[in-house]
């Protein structure tokens, strides 16, 4: 690995610093909603994180990781509901849950290849939708609200914002730290080579099923640490949140941030939920010289852009925003 | 009983809507290899046409005839513009790209339409009762939606197993270069395909909307449904859509309407009236999960994949 | 033959009208360099796939080391010191060359289930796939993406991928498929040094190589085999001559 200072590199330096000052930065320029914002950007980010674990590295399309943010968030939900206030217990039942269904759900669906598998995924994760659509004590379709965020005793105060937003940071941190070890490991690469060639992988003696069931299990544990997060930053949980629409978020997130980098799903989740804010602004922009009038109107469709967008996206920039920054790297090198 | 007979009919006329939507969708992956998420887009598209060309020209029918040939030619036109270049790409691609256009579509229909949903009222010679059994009365239209569908069902089933076209279809993606050696325009035949998987899903909707409400997001609810049912029948077997979408027409619309009494009956009281409404709504993934581990290509897997 | 390493009986497979492998019976001995020849479309890659696994037999059976592998999943079968290489190169493209070898040491080392040391960094690995690819002479090329080597590299770096689990018998399918002159001569070489450590069943095309290097060689005709033996009574045998020599000989001069 050179030790030359590239583009890319500078970006995802004061990509890091720049979250680990934003705080800093909201309360300065009087701009709290900015702080939200950014909560929720790295908890997704995180989820992204997982995704990219199976997803990237490991090649396995699954349609249905959004379930995990779902049952770690309704585990903490259900249990503050039911009295059980602490994060000590909550946020490790919401773990063993993730982790639970992930070893189902995988085993299940390990036995299946290609589309059947990205099917089969996507339907379980429904399930779950359902599941929780049909538990009338917990709210059914409309949800779960939270009295209070998780308890750490006197340790941590999740309801002071910021304090929150560090938690998760870290947490994000850590997850990309947990990442970057395990993808260089021996499992790691028994998960790579699988997605590169798994006859291969077969052939010279590997059993490749019970890896990849293994990093299904840990990239859905992952995810249901973030959804226990977001039950605790929206301080409410409902079965949208697992609607297979939103596990299509998160593949966007992964491909649009670059598919087996690090730092892709950090990149990718922040342009997209910038895109879900700033998209309709722009837009509105764009009209008004020719359409004042309806201009405001204009940004609420946003989406007839991003849709295109993504195609675009997919046709021609597959590597994502990490491989345009790679792309602009070598060229600064060779040019 | 009489309940019963109905919600069998219910079932049946469910199964052989979604068989309409499954069959276009397991076409293309069969044959194009292209897992097209937008598929749902296109059974909204073709109730939203149907009902506001059956306000115009005041005829239900006329609407229909005109909202099937108006997804038809959308269906060609996306196949023109955006599909045609995804094919031989990674799944990976076909879900996002597709999944884009999920996007366009549903705020394209929004800005055309506007957020509220839409209805198609019936005319009065569809929406009586008619007498199938003694003692036994159902709706004229739902037996309507049989008719259709059984006699689309037997037009698939001659194009597939007696047409050159069927042949080319059966012969698979993989033998794109054999097809193309036999002097047949590959473009020109994916296009139709793909047309015909959008009049489908097209005729799908328009059908279903007098009984559901025509409504934004209607295509995602049920294209899970139709990808249960590939699944089940096996991917590119359109024999396999029709057993799988049958089995979960009737396990659904069954399921929904008497499991929660037997429930009762094994489980008694509170315990079943928290668990039904949502074991209803899993039974069919259950029954794609016991499909899936007894058999992972499904029930009559299609050719070479 | 008593102490076959690995002995076929009457193994058969069947795709739809045609019959791949049809009651094929075969014994080798441990040490023996056996080679497998015919016309395209005889069954040797099928019968190379039904020995390592990678496709399930209709009927027969297959025995290595005294062990009856016949129903063994793929991985199991390598695990047990069979490894097979590939007619169709089928490497570990996005990764280094080294990477590709260090794999298939990684397979012969224990489970995989370490999460955190590098494996790049792991001596345990990478020295061992740095000795197979030394064999094979590839040693300049181990930092090299795979993607990046020629076509005869791909097949020397097939063969060392296939050595790195330190295998008691190698199913080599066409080495040299696309070899030049230069090429196959060094891979003939390579194979005569390896005869003296491996039992090797050799399904090959070129037949200078085969008859350079087999103890003994198998006809395979419309997959059935129509005769085994010494090369000298392979040659000399009728049949084999019309169905198969004859036209090598007229390709090949």
């Amino acid at each position: 690995m050179s030790v030359a200072v590239t583009p890319r590199k500078v970006v995802i330096a004061a990509l890091l610093v720049g979250l680990a000052l934003l705080p800093l930065y909201a309360s300065l320029s009087g701009t709290p909603f900015l702080l939200t914002l950014f909560t929720r950007i790295i908890i997704l980010a995180m989820a992204a994180v997982s995704l990219n674990l199976i997803l990237g590295y490991g090649g396995m399309m699954s349609f249905g990781h959004a379930a995990y943010l779902g049952i770690g968030g309704y585990t903490v939900a259900i249990l503050a509901f039911e009295g059980v206030q602490s994060g000590l217990v909550q946020w490790p039942a919401a773990l063993a849950a993730s982790a639970l269904f992930a070893l189902i759900v995988g085993a299940l669906s390990l036995r299946t290849r290609g589309v059947y598998f990205i099917m089969i995924t996507l339907a379980f994760a429904q399930m779950a939708y359902y599941l929780a659509s049909g538990m009338a004590r917990y709210g059914s379709d409309d949800g779960l609200s939270l009295d209070n965020r998780s308890e750490f005793g006197g340790l941590l105060n999740l309801s002071n914002k910021t304090t929150f937003y560090y938690v998760c940071l870290i947490l994000l941190y850590a997850s990309i730290y947990l990442v970057w070890r395990l993808t260089n490991s021996r499992f790691g690469m028994v998960l790579r080579g699988t997605r590169s060639n798994e006859t291969r992988m077969l052939a010279i003696g590997f059993p490749t099923t019970r890896y990849k069931l293994a990093a299904f299990v840990i990239a859905g544990t992952m995810c249901g640490l973030a959804g226990a997060l977001i039950a605790n930053h929206t301080e409410f949980v409902s079965p949208a949140m697992m609607y297979w629409t939103r596990s299509g978020d998160l593949i966007v997130m992964v491909v649009l941030g670059g598919l087996r980098t690090l730092f892709g799903p950090v990149l990718g989740a922040l342009a997209l939920l910038f895109l879900e804010q700033f998209l309709p602004a722009i837009i509105s922009a764009a009209v008004r010289p020719f359409n004042p009038v309806n201009a405001a109107k204009a940004g609420e469709y946003w989406q007839i852009v991003l849709g295109p967008m993504l195609l675009l996206v997919v046709l021609f920039a597959r590597g994502g925003i990490d491989g345009l920054l790679r792309l602009l790297s070598s060229r600064e090198r060779h040019g | 009983m009489t309940l019963f007979v109905e919600q069998c009919l219910n079932g049946l006329q469910f199964g052989l809507l979604l068989f309409l939507l499954a069959a276009g969708l397991t076409l293309v992956f069969g044959i194009m290899d292209l897992v097209n998420l937008a598929h749902g887009s296109l059974y909204m598209l073709g109730a939203y046409f149907a009902a506001t060309f059956a306000a115009w020209t005041g005829s239900f029918v006329l609407g229909a005839v005109l909202a099937l040939g108006a997804t038809l030619v959308v269906g060609m036109a996306v196949e023109v513009v955006a599909m045609r270049r995804l094919y031989g790409r990674d799944h990976l691609d076909h879900v996002l790209g597709t999944f884009g256009l999920i996007l366009f579509f549903d705020e394209a229909v929004r800005l055309i339409w506007g957020p509220g949903g839409l209805s198609l009222p019936l005319p009065s010679w569809l929406s009586q009762p008619v007498h199938i059994l003694p003692g036994i009365e159902y709706s004229a239209y739902r037996l309507a939606i049989m008719a259709v569908t059984l006699t689309v069902a037997g037009f698939l089933y001659v194009l597939v197993m007696r047409t050159r076209v069927g042949m080319l279809i059966r012969a698979g993606a993989s033998n794109r270069e054999m097809v193309a050696a036999l002097g047949v325009n590959i473009k020109l035949l994916y296009t139709l395909v793909f047309g015909l998987g959008a009049a489908l899903a097209g005729l799908a909707g328009l059908m279903q909307a007098p009984i559901l409400t025509v409504q934004i997001g209607m295509g995602e609810n049920i294209l899970i449904l139709a990808f249960v049912i590939t699944v089940i029948g096996g991917i590119g077997s359109i024999r396999g859509a029709f057993v799988a979408a049958l089995l979960v027409g009737f396990i659904d619309t069954l399921g929904r309407a008497f499991f929660p009494q037997l429930l009762h009956a094994f489980l008694g009281g509170p315990a079943a009236s928290t668990a039904a409404p949502a074991l209803s709504s899993m039974l069919i993934y259950i029954l794609m999960a016991v499909v899936l581990v007894a058999k992972p290509e499904g029930l009559f897997p299609a050719g070479a994949k | 033959m008593a102490d076959a390493l690995l002995r076929i009986e009457n193994l058969s497979k069947r795709f739809g009208g045609i019959q791949a492998s049809d009651g094929i019976s075969l014994a080798i001995p441990a040490g023996e360099l056996h080679a497998v020849i015919g016309p395209n479309g005889a069954g040797k890659t099928t019968l190379v796939a039904q020995l390592s696994g990678q496709l399930a037999s209709d009927a027969g059976r297959i025995g290595f080391a005294g062990e009856d592998i016949t129903g063994l999943p793929m991985h199991r079968r390598s695990a047990r010191g069979l490894a097979r290489s590939f007619q169709v190169t089928s490497l570990f493209l996005d990764f280094s060359v080294l990477d590709n070898v260090a794999f298939a040491v990684q397979a012969h080392d224990g489970h995989s289930f370490r999460f955190w040391s590098d494996a790049r960094r792991d001596r345990t690995l990478r020295e061992p796939a740095r000795a197979a690819l030394a064999r094979v002479g590839l040693a300049e090329r181990a930092e090299w993406p795979a993607a990046k080597l020629s076509h005869g590299e791909h097949r020397q770096l097939e063969l060392a991928m296939a050595l790195a689990g330190k295998p008691r018998m190698l199913l080599l399918d066409e080495p040299m498929a696309g070899m030049g002159p230069e090429e196959s001569a060094r891979m003939v070489k390579l194979l005569r040094e390896l005869k003296r450590e491996l039992t090797i069943m050799l399904v090959e095309h070129d037949m200078e190589a085969v008859f350079a290097l087999a103890d003994r060689i198998t006809v395979l005709v419309y997959g059935r085999v129509i005769a085994t033996g010494v090369p000298t009574d392979i040659r000399a045998n009728p049949q084999v001559r019309e169905a198969y020599l004859g036209e090598e000989e007229a390709a090949h001069g």
